[in-house]
């Protein structure tokens, strides 16, 4: 039995494997979402700027942040009408 | 003025009160003039595990409500002079700590000690916050297990966003991991999180590795802080912990697996 049992404990369950890829994407995602609570209020508060002088759509302004490394990028994203 | 340390995780049950317990002790131990608060209110624990639940005349909430002076509220820990513990109330309601009154209790604390241990409930509710929101310092605890290690990330966010430190542009608070329950045979096995694994997800300075160890709820049985325990490798790791935190450079013990000798091996010792 011994014998049996030393070739059974070669057979990892890598369970863990699995815990760590599923919470590194996990968290990556958690992330994402948590951004400051003021982008919202700060989106409203753009779009309403922008529409006192162009008339812009509801959904025109888009604000994102991103983190890479130690810097933070805020993406404002706006579209204009055509002409 | 003193320096305030919560102790928190998000999710419950994972050593947030014995931490605390046995972080504040080893302050104490180690001659700094130290006080332990329950921010659990409602259910309070930290009593239980220091072993005064039954000096507890006034607790937290009576001084926030001026019902209590501090004084009357502090229990002075039998075992050392330089600690306090200031336990939580059981009222169910909810709103009975305010922001207002907290900052006036650790103001007041911050005159006569070195360090304030502040134990936050699991969550975020309203304690788990004002238990973090005036910290210098952050222990996170994390059990090396997926939902602590995600809950863990969620509270490193909260910590950096809604704190007096965030909020008035002062140096963020230091945050640093302390696992438990770590079971190095485990790890081995592909079963357990490894430390590695833990830390590059979380990516915090590691304070301290807490081995799983029967001598945890024994400490807890007895109301004594497991870092009491001198012989037992919890207790160790904990005051190893205590002493980083002090600024001691130490390698990080009880992460490997023991290799048993050759007799152990033959006789399954």
């Amino acid at each position: 039995m011994a014998l049996l049992d030393f070739f059974r404990q070669n057979k990892k369950s890598n369970s863990a494997a699995v815990a760590r890829e599923r919470l590194q994407i996990l968290v990556a995602h958690d992330r994402g979402r948590n951004g400051p609570s003021y982008l919202p209020q700060l989106q409203r508060e753009l779009l309403k700027v922008i529409r006192k002088y162009v008339e812009v759509d509801e959904d025109a302004v888009n604000v994102h942040l991103e983190n890479e490394g130690n810097q933070e990028i805020l993406e404002l994203n706006i579209v204009l009408p055509e002409r | 003025m003193a320096r305030i340390i919560v102790v928190t995780s998000g999710k419950g049950g994972v050593g947030k009160t014995t931490t605390s317990a046995a972080f504040a002790m080893g302050l104490a131990e180690r001659g700094h003039r130290t006080v332990v608060i329950d921010f659990d209110v409602g259910l309070r624990n930290l009593d239980l595990v220091m072993g005064c639940e039954r000096r507890v005349v006034f607790d937290f909430v009576n001084v926030i409500q001026g019902e209590a002076k501090l004084a009357q509220a502090l229990i002075r820990d039998k075992r050392n002079p330089n600690l306090f513990v200031l336990a939580a109330s059981q009222t169910r309601d909810k709103e009975a700590l305010t922001a207002e009154g907290v900052g006036k209790v650790l103001e007041e604390l911050s005159e006569s000690f070195d360090y304030i241990v502040c134990d936050s409930p699991a969550g975020i509710e309203k304690g788990a916050t004002l238990a973090m929101y005036f910290a210098d310092d952050a222990i996170v605890v994390t059990n090396p297990e997926v939902s602590s290690v995600r809950d863990s990330d969620r509270m490193i966010g909260i910590l950096s966003s809604k704190s007096r430190r965030a909020e008035e542009g002062l140096e963020p608070i230091r945050e640093y991991l302390l696992v438990t329950r770590y079971s190095p045979e485990r790890v081995d096995k592909g079963e357990m999180l490894s430390l590695e694994d833990v830390q590059e997800i979380l990516a915090l300075n590691l304070i301290g590795v807490v081995p799983e160890s029967q001598a945890v709820l024994n400490a807890s049985n007895a109301g004594q802080p497991v870092i009491l325990d001198k012989e037992s490798t919890a207790g160790q790791a904990y005051s190893d912990m205590v002493d980083r935190y002090l600024g001691e450079d130490l390698p990080h013990r009880f992460t490997q697996v023991e290799k048993k000798g050759l007799l152990g091996r033959l006789f399954g010792g």
